[in-house]
């Protein structure tokens, strides 16, 4: 028999906002353990939630993007049990009347060769909502520590349709989420720093069947990669089980990265009753027509919507834009560049998504000496994103796009562009300046390059046969003399187009 | 001249003015009265003479330099242990929190501060402001200075007897369901819960955070005004308090005021069993006071007066297993020493920290949130309370005022009622549908019983109107004639 996996996620992503998401406490990460806290984040005695209406903002920002519907009105539920990360013993979080519902998220699978366009669809949302994130155990033999700097954090819970059936959709569902919501500026979607964490309900069915399998809950995954191989994993698991007659229980596992297995965690017996109810420290919110009209016209162009119109508007390859569109900081590079040069931007974005991002990962390499080692999620292990280096990058997107221009008109080879490109990396300065400096300006004097050509026919009177004959790669004999003789300068264009002439 | 510690807030006021009488004086006068009737009366779960005296310098220094913050500048106001203030102990009445001092203050403590008020003693209470009698206090049993054999009412009743019993100018307490106006009810003194929303909930130890008002206890309707007054605004720290201009209810007080007003009385109330004959008798008689002076009397109906009690009992039962679910044995509470892992501290450090009531409202709190019982108990006593609060707005359709019982008996004995929780729930019978429906409402002396015991009427005003409710209030004392009337100790 065949089976088949239904795969939901429930993504919980930490906001990007000035303060906490219940009171005016500052949160970042990598602070000195409980310093971001004050008397609310305690929960002294006599304390209260005041709302933070920028974190409703960006929430319903994101639910726009996604094409969720946005409520009239929505509450906070209080979200009952006792944990030492939860200085209240209570979340407040939103129960029944979340902030966005339904819309779904844009996906696109792996092709078959990898390079070009894979297949896309929706992946269904049955919701987003709005809570806040707890505090950070750390255990020790005899004690546990906690640090209450996280307490309180605006935390969105994206929640998925059972609408999934493989790794690979999950991995391409989470980076889709990481894309757009990064563009959108809401967060950093960093799962190293915590900033984006996924629980994965996870259930198998022979292919074909309506009915649902027992369903299983697995966390402790700090990537996307560690998500899709948990989950095949876990499939495999499960078929296991069923065709060997081995009975799967409702529970929680949790993913060993060591091991590459998961491990039960917790069964439903020990499940809890959140004894959700209305939180009545703070009002339900009222959401205005004005507000989602404001918040509307500040929406940026979503990932794919963008890539589709960079293929179609300025013919860039598929491989190109799947690098750029990805990411808001390359594609205003991108757009940057075309403001001083517009003629050719398939040139600018292969040196972007080329020359540009290796130098940057070659560079951030070479200082950070990092590793791919994901799992210890302390402050020095988290890999700087080529983001941060983007803004140090000596190379301005003027810069960048004269480059482009001084070899479209002629003026420099690829190979000498290529020499140039490093020196501006390097030392920051524009291209023009540099090709002065080095005197790499391409030798396009045609009375000259004749003189060369010339001198070379004269050595090579067998190459000269050859190409008449029909050999056409022949001439290449009689070209490399000629760059040698200009010291690397001549127009190799130029020299081509003489060569055919003179042999006639 | 009577005792200073029997003086209004407006006459200490004036001697401070003419400078009769420094704040000083006034505090050490205060601090000695305590110290002499304590021992009887038991109000006090602390007090700091140090900080007191220096805060009493610092007014007379403000007077002296013609910096006078308000009418409150200089004198002592004491505070129900549930009140946050930076550096003072904070301890609900509770061995949970016996150790613990507030790191902040809460805003009507910081607006008190900011008015120049002296903070003179944390008061006792009901643990966790969850009771009627003040018998719940982990601490001491406060006696009703009328008669030290008798319970001063609660959960407030360490700030109505220290009121009472002179220990302190004016007090704040708190009024989830009658916390306020059945202890001043029953130690003869005014008592008043204002309306939801009017004074900031931020810095008051929540109970049931639907129902919790802070509200003042005074020796007369002037005096609350002035407390009032200070500490009532909205407050960008809690949501649930409302933008509304604050009157200046003092100078808003009229001995007129209940001329050609309606005042409704609620058949329901009278009809309630358990309602004790002198308590009756007197309350009808303070009625036909107001009619004597100007007030026209009708008969009203609030039809789910019935259901009140057991609304009450599911919506702050619930809202208490929540609030108070954060003392927990891991933070700045009673920690168990003899707990083996974090779940057997949870359960040992609640058990040794929580006394009985507080215990029995969370287990009841607990169950009529889960899974399975939410629908039945607390949605539907959600529902029930939507009905309580309509009763009120139809019946301010046609009146200006209510006029009821603050509580169905007078001050009963100490351990009378502690074995029967029942019994002790029912003495909130009156008072529990103006937390219900949010509205503000106010116990003024208006008798005494054969064994000399007061009497409180409860007037019940509408929302926000606290400026026509303190006048009504002060137009019947007036006609009253009681003021004045001290516990003999």
């Amino acid at each position: 028999m065949e089976y088949e996996a239904v795969i939901g996620l429930e993504v919980h992503v930490q906001l990007k906002t000035q303060s906490k998401l219940f009171t005016a406490v500052e949160h970042r990460f990598g602070a000195e353990p409980n310093t971001l806290t004050n008397s609310v984040i305690w929960a002294f005695p006599g304390v209260l939630p005041v709302i933070n209406y920028e974190a409703i903002r960006k929430t319903i920002k994101v639910g726009m993007l996604f094409g969720c519907k946005i409520p009239e009105i929505t509450k906070w539920d209080r979200k009952n049990y006792f944990y030492p990360d939860s200085p209240k013993n209570y979340q407040l979080s939103q129960y029944d009347q979340p902030l966005c519902l339904g819309g779904g998220v844009e996906i696109e699978l792996p092709s078959a060769n990898g390079s070009d366009m894979g297949e896309h669809r929706v992946v269904k949302l049955t919701r987003i909502h709005l809570e806040e994130d707890v505090g950070k155990l750390t255990h020790f033999s005899s004690d546990s520590l906690v640090d209450y700097n996280r307490a309180g954090i605006p935390l969105m819970e994206i929640v998925s349709e059972p609408d999934m059936h493989s790794g690979d959709e999950a991995f391409a569902y989470l980076n889709a989420l990481k894309s757009v919501i990064s563009f959108a500026g809401v967060s950093d979607c960093d799962m190293e720093k915590g900033q984006m964490r996924a629980d994965v309900n996870i259930s198998v069915r022979p292919k074909g069947s309506d009915k649902l399998g027992v369903k299983i809950e697995m966390k402790n995954m700090n990537s996307p990669s560690h998500v899709r191989s948990c989950i095949d994993y876990e499939i495999r698991r499960q078929i296991d089980c069923i065709k060997n007659g081995v009975p799967l229980v409702q529970e929680t596992r949790r993913w060993d990265v060591q091991l590459g297995v998961t491990q039960t965690m917790r069964t439903k017996e020990e499940a809890h009753d959140y004894r959700y109810f209305p939180d009545p420290d703070l009002m339900p919110v009222m959401i205005s027509e004005e507000l989602k009209a404001q918040i509307k016209a500040e929406l940026p162009e979503v990932p794919f919507e963008r890539q589709r119109r960079y293929m179609s508007d300025y013919g860039l390859p598929y491989s190109a834009t799947s690098v750029l569109c990805h990411d808001i900081e390359l594609c205003s590079f991108f757009e940057e560049s075309l403001k001083t040069y517009s003629k050719n931007p398939k040139g600018t974005a292969n040196l972007i998504t080329n020359d540009l991002l290796r130098e940057i990962y070659s560079k951030s390499e070479s200082e950070e000496d990092s590793s791919d080692d994901f799992e210890s999620v302390s402050e020095e292990a988290v890999k700087p994103s080529h983001q941060s280096k983007l803004a140090e990058c000596k190379v301005t997107p003027e810069n960048l796009a004269l480059l482009v221009k001084l070899g479209d008109d002629g003026v420099i080879s690829k190979q000498m562009a290529k020499e140039v490109f490093a020196e501006m990396f390097s030392s920051g300065k524009n291209p023009e300046s540099i090709v002065e400096e080095k005197g790499l300006r391409q030798n396009s004097d045609g009375g000259e390059l004749e003189k060369f050509c010339i001198e070379a026919m004269s050595k090579n009177q067998k190459a000269i046969d050859q190409y008449k004959a029909g050999n056409a790669k022949a001439i290449n004999a009689l070209i490399g003399p000629v760059m040698k003789a200009s010291g690397g300068k001549a127009n190799p264009a130029m020299v081509l187009e003489i060569m055919k002439r003179l042999i006639g | 001249m009577s005792q200073i510690f029997y003086k209004t807030v407006s006459e200490l006021s004036d001697l401070m003015d003419s400078k009769e009488l420094s704040s000083a004086e006034i505090t050490k006068a205060f601090i000695e009265r305590t110290k002499s009737v304590e021992d009887k009366i038991s109000a006090f779960i602390s007090y700091d003479e140090d900080s007191a005296m220096k805060a009493a310098e610092a007014s007379d220094t403000r007077r002296a330099r013609g910096e006078k913050l308000s009418e409150l500048d200089g004198i002592p106001v004491g505070l129900k242990d549930v009140l946050a203030v930076k550096g003072q102990p904070l301890t609900c009445a509770s061995r949970m929190l016996e150790n613990f001092v507030s790191p902040y203050t809460g805003t009507s403590l910081k607006m008190l501060e900011d008015a120049g008020a002296v903070f003179w003693g944390r008061l006792n209470m009901d643990e966790f402001a969850m009771g009627s009698s003040c018998e719940n206090s982990a601490f001491k049993k406060t006696k009703n200075p009328w008669d030290t054999t008798r319970i001063p009412g609660g959960s407030s009743g360490g700030s109505a007897a220290a009121v009472a019993a002179g220990e302190c100018a004016v007090a704040l307490g708190s009024d989830t369901g009658g916390s306020i106006r059945q202890p001043a009810s029953l130690c003869g003194v005014v008592g008043m819960k204002p309306t939801y929303g009017l004074v900031s909930r931020f810095g008051l130890a929540a109970f049931a955070s639907s129902l919790d008002q802070i509200g003042p206890f005074a020796r007369c309707v002037k005096d609350a005004a002035i407390l009032l007054k200070a500490v009532a605004g909205h407050d960008p720290l809690d949501s649930t308090s409302v933008k509304v201009d604050i009157p200046d209810y003092p100078s808003l007080l009229r001995e007129d005021s209940l001329k050609g007003k309606k005042i409704g009385v609620p058949r329901e109330y009278f009809e309630a069993s358990g309602m004790d004959a002198e308590v009756r008798a007197s309350v009808e008689s303070a009625i036909e006071k107001c009619k004597s002076i100007g007030a026209e009397i009708v008969e009203i109906s609030l039809p789910h007066t019935d259901l009140a009690i057991p609304v009450y009992y599911i919506v702050a039962t619930a809202e208490a297993s929540s609030n108070l679910a954060r003392y927990d044995g891991i933070r700045y509470t009673h920690r168990s020493k003899c707990a083996k892992d974090v779940v057997d501290l949870y359960f040992k450090s609640r058990a040794e920290g929580f006394g009985e009531e507080v215990k029995r409202r969370i287990i009841l709190g607990t169950y009529v949130l889960s899974s399975g019982y939410y629908d039945a108990y607390y949605l539907r006593a959600q529902k029930v309370r939507t009905l309580i609060r309509g009763d009120f707005e139809r019946a301010f359709e046609s009146v200006d005022l209510i006029c009821a019982p603050t509580s169905p008996t007078c001050a009963f004995k100490v351990g009378e009622k502690i074995s029967d929780p029942l019994a002790m729930y029912l003495n909130d019978i009156f008072t529990i549908n103006v937390n219900l429906a949010g509205l503000p409402g106010i116990s003024i002396p208006c008798g005494f019983s054969k064994e000399g015991l007061p009497i409180g009427l409860q007037m019940i005003g509408k929302a926000f109107d606290e400026a026509a409710l303190l006048s009504y209030a002060y137009a019947f004392e007036r006609a009253s004639g009681l003021e004045g009337r001290h516990p003999n100790i």
